[in-house]
C-alpha cells in the first residue's frame, strides 16, 4: 500500500520537471535572472497538484492513478505558457486552479458513496444545463464578445456556462440511454426496420435539440460541434447501431448548410478557413487575420521551436499589439507550436491522447451501462474539445473558439474540466473496486 | 457495448493523428512558404529585435552599425566611408530589404551563425546581438579610385592578389545607404536612371566592351597553346580583312613582322586578330572559361548583383553565347564582337596572371567576430584558388609582357616610381562618329611579387584613352594599396 502511494506521487515527477525547466527557460529567453519569486510560483503550483493527487488517492484509492498526473503535466505546461505571455495571467490561472481543485474535491466528497444517484436526477440536470446556456443572453448577465454570447458576467468574473453545460448533457444522455437502450434496440421498427418507436427517442432528441438550439442562439459553434459529436458517440455505443451516427451526420450536414446560408458570420468563418492567406481576407474584419497569424507562428516554430519564451509575441518591445492575438485562449496551441515546435506539440497531443485512452479504459472496465456511458461521454467530449480547437488552429476545420482543456487561460474551463476529471475518477474507482472484489470473491470461492 | 467503445477510440485516435498531420503541414511542409509570405512580419521583426553586428573596414573604420530606437527595435546607420562603397556594403532596412554585403552576410550579421561558446554566453543572460563583420575593404584605396573617377560614371576594383580580398570596389555615382530607410528616397534611388542608377553596381553588374584589355586573355590562350612564345613573330600589318569588313590598328598604323610582346606593348589589333584566327575558337573558349567568363564570379556577393561576362547575342542582350566557330573569333580576340565584361571580371583576369596563373576566389570579408570577441571565421592570407588559368611559366611570360606595356607601351601613365608594374590598357569605341570612348586599364604591382591587382574603367569620355585616362587612376589605387 505504501509502495503504491509512493508510486502515485512519483507519477507527478514529469509535471514537476516541466514546471522547473519551463520557468527556467522562459527566464533565460527573456533575458532575466532566475528569481526566488518565480521559483515560488512553480513550487506553489506543484503543491496544488500534489494536494489534488493526495485528495483523489485517499478518497478514491482504487481510481486510475495515471489520469491526474497526466492532467498535472498539461496544467503545468499551460501555466508556463501563460506565464510567458503575462505574469498576471499565470497568477489568475493558479487562482482558478485552487477553485478547480475545490470543485474537484467537492464533487468527490458529495458523490463518494455512489455517483450513480445522479442517474435519478437527469431531468433536473438537463434543465440546469439548458438554463445555463440561456444565461449569457439574459440582460444584465450578458457579456458579448466577437458577436458571440459565450459568457456571463458574475461581478468581476466572466463565466462560460457552455463548459459546465457539457457535463450536464453527458450526464443526462448517459442516464437516459442506460435506461432506454434495450428498448431502443429491441423495439426497432420503422421504415428500415431499424428505427425504434419515436416515443423512446423523443425525450432524448428534445434535450439534445434544445441544447443545440441554445448553442446557436448564443453563437457558440465550437461547443455545438462538441455537443453534437458526443451525443452521436453515446447513441452509437449505447445501441451499437451505426445508423444513428449516419443519420445524425447527414442531418448535421443539412443543418450546417442551412446555417451557412442564414448566418453571415459563419460564411465569414468558412471563407477564412478556405483561404486564410488571401491578403484581402487577412485585412478583413472578422476575416482570416488571426488564423494566418496562427499559421505564421507555427511555421516560425518549425521542428524544434523557438524555445519557451522565445516566440515573438509583441511587434515592438513597447508595443501593445501582438502578432498572435488570443494567444492565451483560442490560439495557445499556435503559441505552443511556435515555442516548442512540432516535437513539443506532438508530445502535447500524445498526453491528451493518453488521457482519452485512460478515460476509455474506465468505460471498458465499468460494470453497469450508466457508468460505461458516463465515462465514455466524458472522455469523448474531452477529446472532441481538443480536436475542435487544435483542428481549427491547424486549419483542419473552420476555427471555432473553445478552450484547450487545462492549458488555455479560462476559469470556467478549468473548473468544469476538474469536475469532469472527478467524475471519471469516481467511475474508475467504483469499477476497479468492483473488479477487485469480484476477483477476491472468486478466489475465496475457489479456495473454499 | 465494449466493441462500440473500442471502435470509437480508434476513431478518436484517427482524429488525433489528423491533428498531428495538420501541425506537420505548417511546421515542416509549408513552413518555408509561410516564412516567405509577404504578410508574415515575423522573420523581419525577428531581425529587427536583434541588433545587427557592425561592419568595419579592414583598417578598422566603422562602416555600418545598428542604433536602438525609442520603440526598442534597431535601425541601421551607415558612415561616410560606407557611402563611398555604397554598392558593395549595400543596406538592410525592413521596408527596402537587404542588398550587397548586408544581404550576403545576413546570417553572420544577425547572429544566426554561432559557436557553442557564444550560445552558452547567451544562456548566461548576455544580451543577444549579431556578429561583427570586418570587410576586406581598404577605405584609402576606395578613396583613391573615387578621386580618380572624379564624378565621372565608371567603376574600379582592387583585389588583394594573395588572399583574394576585395580591397576596393568603386561604382560611381554612389548613394547614401541611410536614404534606403525611407520608402520615397529608396525608390527614388533605385529608379534614378537619369542620375546614373546609383544603386546599380557598375563593378559587378555592368556589361561593358573590354577593348584591348581583353588581349591579355588572347595572349594567355596563345601562350597556353604552346604555339606561341613572347618572341614569336606575328604579322601586324593593317588593315586586315575579317569577314569582308576591314579591321584596323589604333591610328590606322601598320606594323610589319613584330614579336608577340611588341604586339601587346603597342596593342596591335591586326596581330591579335591573326593570332586568334590561327588558334581557332576552342583555345580561346578554354582560356575564357578558365578566367571565369561565361558565369558569375566566385565571390561572397549576392548572385542577383553579379553579371556573367562573355559574348552576348546581338539581338537578345540577355543571351550568353558559346564561344565557337560561329563567332567572329578575330574580333572577340581584340575585345569586340558583343563581348560584355564587368570591371570585376577584368580585375580577376589581372589577378589570375599576378597569382602565377591561379584564379583566386574572391572575398569581401576579412573576419567574422562574435559579440564576445571570438573570431568565428577569417580569410586565409593565402586565399583560395578557384582553378588554374595557365601554367606558372606562361603567367611569368605574360607578366613580363604586361610590364613592357607599362614601361614603354600604351600604359606608361600607370608606372610607379621604384616599383615594377604590369598592365594593359584598353579603349573601347562606343560611338565612333562622336568619338565616344570607354577607357580601361587592368594591371597589378609589384610585377616581381604581385600584391594588388586592379581594373578601372570610365564609362564614357570624348576621345579619352585607357593609357591617358584610366591608367593614372589604377596607379593611384595601387600606390595606396602598397603603401
Amino acid at each position: 500500500m505504501i509502495l503504491r502511494r509512493i508510486r502515485d506521487l512519483a507519477l507527478l515527477i514529469p509535471a514537476s520537471l516541466l514546471v522547473a525547466i519551463g520557468f527556467a527557460s522562459v527566464f533565460a529567453n527573456q533575458g532575466g535572472q532566475l528569481s526566488d519569486l518565480s521559483l515560488l510560483y512553480g513550487a506553489g503550483f506543484l503543491g496544488l497538484c500534489i494536494v489534488a493527487h493526495v485528495i483523489a488517492m485517499s478518497a478514491l484509492p482504487d481510481a486510475d492513478p495515471y489520469l491526474l498526473p497526466l492532467i498535472a503535466v498539461l496544467a503545468c505546461f499551460g501555466l508556463v505558457e501563460l506565464y510567458r505571455i503575462d505574469e498576471s495571467l499565470a497568477r489568475q490561472q493558479a487562482t482558478w486552479f485552487i477553485l478547480g481543485i475545490g470543485a474537484f474535491s467537492a464533487t468527490i466528497f458529495l458523490l463518494r458513496k455512489d455517483y450513480r444517484v445522479l442517474r435519478d436526477y437527469r431531468n433536473l440536470i438537463a434543465l440546469a444545463g439548458v438554463l445555463m446556456l440561456l444565461a449569457p443572453r439574459i440582460p444584465g448577465l450578458s457579456n458579448p464578445e466577437n458577436g458571440a454570447y459565450l459568457s456571463v458576467a458574475l461581478g468581476p468574473v466572466a463565466f462560460q456556462p457552455t463548459e459546465l453545460a457539457k457535463l450536464c448533457l453527458v450526464l443526462y444522455l448517459a442516464s437516459y440511454l442506460a435506461d432506454n437502450r434495450q428498448l431502443l434496440v429491441q423495439e426497432a421498427r420503422g421504415p428500415f426496420g431499424l428505427l425504434p418507436p419515436l416515443k423512446y427517442l423523443l425525450p432524448l432528441l428534445a434535450v439534445w435539440g434544445v441544447t443545440m438550439v441554445m448553442l446557436f442562439f448564443i453563437q457558440d459553434i465550437g461547443s455545438a460541434i462538441m455537443y453534437f459529436g458526443v451525443g452521436l458517440a453515446m447513441l452509437y455505443v449505447a445501441t451499437g447501431r451505426l445508423l444513428y451516427p449516419v443519420v445524425g451526420l447527414t442531418l448535421f450536414a443539412f443543418g450546417a448548410r442551412l446555417l451557412y446560408e442564414l448566418r453571415p458570420t459563419i460564411q465569414n468563418r468558412v471563407e477564412a478557413w478556405q483561404d486564410p492567406l488571401n491578403p484581402e481576407l487577412i485585412d478583413k474584419v472578422g476575416g482570416s487575420g488571426q488564423l494566418a497569424q496562427g499559421l505564421f507562428a507555427q511555421a516560425d516554430g518549425g521542428m524544434l521551436g523557438e524555445g519557451l519564451g522565445g516566440s515573438l509575441m509583441r511587434y515592438f518591445e513597447t508595443g501593445a499589439t501582438s502578432p498572435l492575438p488570443a494567444a492565451k485562449n483560442d490560439f495557445i496551441y499556435a503559441l505552443i507550436v511556435s515555442e516548442v515546435g512540432l516535437i513539443g506539440a506532438a508530445g502535447l497531443i500524445l498526453i491528451y491522447l493518453l488521457i482519452v485512452w485512460r478515460g476509455f479504459k474506465v468505460a471498458l472496465v465499468a460494470h453497469d451501462s450508466f457508468s460505461k456511458l458516463l465515462a465514455l461521454g466524458l472522455a469523448t467530449v474531452f477529446a472532441l474539445q481538443v480536436f475542435v480547437i487544435v483542428g481549427g488552429v491547424t486549419k483542419l476545420i473552420p476555427l471555432t473558439g473553445v478552450t484547450l482543456p487545462f492549458v488555455s487561460s479560462g476559469g470556467s474551463s478549468i473548473v468544469a474540466n476538474f469536475v469532469l476529471l472527478a467524475l471519471l475518477l469516481l467511475v474508475s474507482d467504483r469499477a476497479r473496486r468492483d473488479t477487485r472484489e469480484d476477483l477476491q470473491r472468486a478466489k475465496m470461492g475457489a479456495w473454499r | 457495448m465494449n466493441q462500440g467503445i473500442r471502435r470509437l477510440f480508434v476513431l478518436i485516435l484517427g482524429l488525433f493523428v489528423l491533428l498531428l498531420a495538420g501541425t506537420v503541414r505548417w511546421t515542416v511542409i509549408e513552413a518555408d512558404e509561410l516564412n516567405a509570405n509577404s504578410r508574415n512580419a515575423r522573420p523581419l521583426l525577428q531581425t529587427a529585435r536583434v541588433p545587427r553586428g557592425t561592419i568595419r573596414a579592414a583598417d578598422g573604420t566603422l562602416l555600418a552599425r545598428s542604433v536602438k530606437q525609442s520603440d526598442g527595435t534597431y535601425v541601421r546607420r551607415y558612415t561616410q566611408e560606407a557611402q563611398q562603397a555604397s554598392q558593395l556594403i549595400g543596406w538592410a532596412y525592413t521596408n527596402s530589404g537587404v542588398s550587397g554585403m548586408e544581404k550576403e552576410h545576413q546570417d553572420d550579421l544577425t547572429g544566426k551563425v554561432r559557436s557553442a561558446a557564444t550560445l552558452l554566453s547567451a544562456l548566461r543572460g548576455n544580451t543577444e546581438r549579431g556578429n561583427d563583420v570586418v570587410a576586406t575593404l581598404e577605405p584609402k584605396v576606395q578613396q583613391a579610385g573615387l578621386n580618380g573617377l572624379n564624378g565621372r560614371r565608371g567603376a574600379a576594383v582592387a583585389i588583394d592578389v594573395k588572399s583574394g580580398g576585395v580591397l576596393a570596389m568603386v561604382s560611381t555615382p554612389n548613394f547614401d545607404p541611410n536614404q534606403m530607410r525611407n520608402n520615397d528616397s529608396a525608390s527614388r534611388i533605385q529608379n534614378d536612371s537619369a542620375g546614373g542608377s546609383p544603386a546599380f553596381n557598375r563593378a559587378t553588374q555592368a556589361g561593358y566592351p573590354p577593348g584591348s584589355t581583353f588581349k591579355v586573355v588572347t595572349t594567355a590562350a596563345a601562350l597556353e597553346s604552346g604555339d606561341y612564345t613572347p618572341t614569336t613573330l606575328v604579322d601586324g600589318s593593317s588593315p586586315l580583312k575579317v569577314e569582308t569588313v576591314d579591321l584596323n590598328n589604333f591610328g590606322r598604323k601598320s606594323y610589319g613582322k613584330i614579336t608577340l610582346t611588341q604586339a601587346l606593348t603597342n596593342s596591335v589589333n591586326t596581330a591579335f586578330a591573326r593570332v586568334a584566327e590561327d588558334l581557332g575558337a576552342a583555345p580561346m573558349a578554354d582560356a575564357m572559361d578558365a578566367f571565369g567568363f561565361g558565369k558569375i564570379p566566385l565571390i561572397d556577393y549576392p548572385d542577383q548583383q553579379l553579371y556573367a561576362s562573355g559574348v552576348y547575342d546581338r539581338d537578345d542582350a540577355s543571351q550568353l553565347l558559346e564561344v565557337n566557330d560561329d563567332l567572329d573569333i578575330a574580333r572577340v580576340a581584340i575585345g569586340q564582337e558583343r563581348l560584355r565584361v564587368t570591371p570585376l571580371q577584368m580585375g580577376l583576369v589581372a589577378a589570375a596572371v599576378a597569382r602565377d596563373g591561379q584564379l583566386p576566389r574572391l572575398s569581401t570579408v576579412q573576419r567574422v567576430v562574435d559579440p564576445d570577441g571570438r573570431t568565428l571565421s577569417e580569410l586565409d592570407a593565402d586565399g583560395d584558388d578557384a582553378g588554374r588559368v595557365m601554367s606558372e611559366r606562361d603567367a611569368a611570360d605574360l607578366t613580363a609582357m604586361m610590364e613592357k606595356v607599362v614601361e614603354e607601351g600604351s600604359g606608361t601613365a600607370a608606372a610607379l616610381s621604384g616599383l615594377r608594374v604590369a598592365g594593359k590598357t584598353g579603349t573601347a569605341e562606343r560611338n565612333i562618329r562622336e568619338n565616344v570612348t570607354q577607357p580601361w586599364f587592368i594591371g597589378f604591382a609589384p610585377a616581381d611579387d604581385p600584391q594588388v591587382a586592379v581594373a578601372v574603367t570610365i564609362e564614357r569620355t570624348i576621345g579619352g584613352t585607357g593609357g591617358v585616362d584610366a591608367a593614372p587612376i589604377a596607379r593611384a589605387m595601387m600606390e595606396e594599396a602598397l603603401r
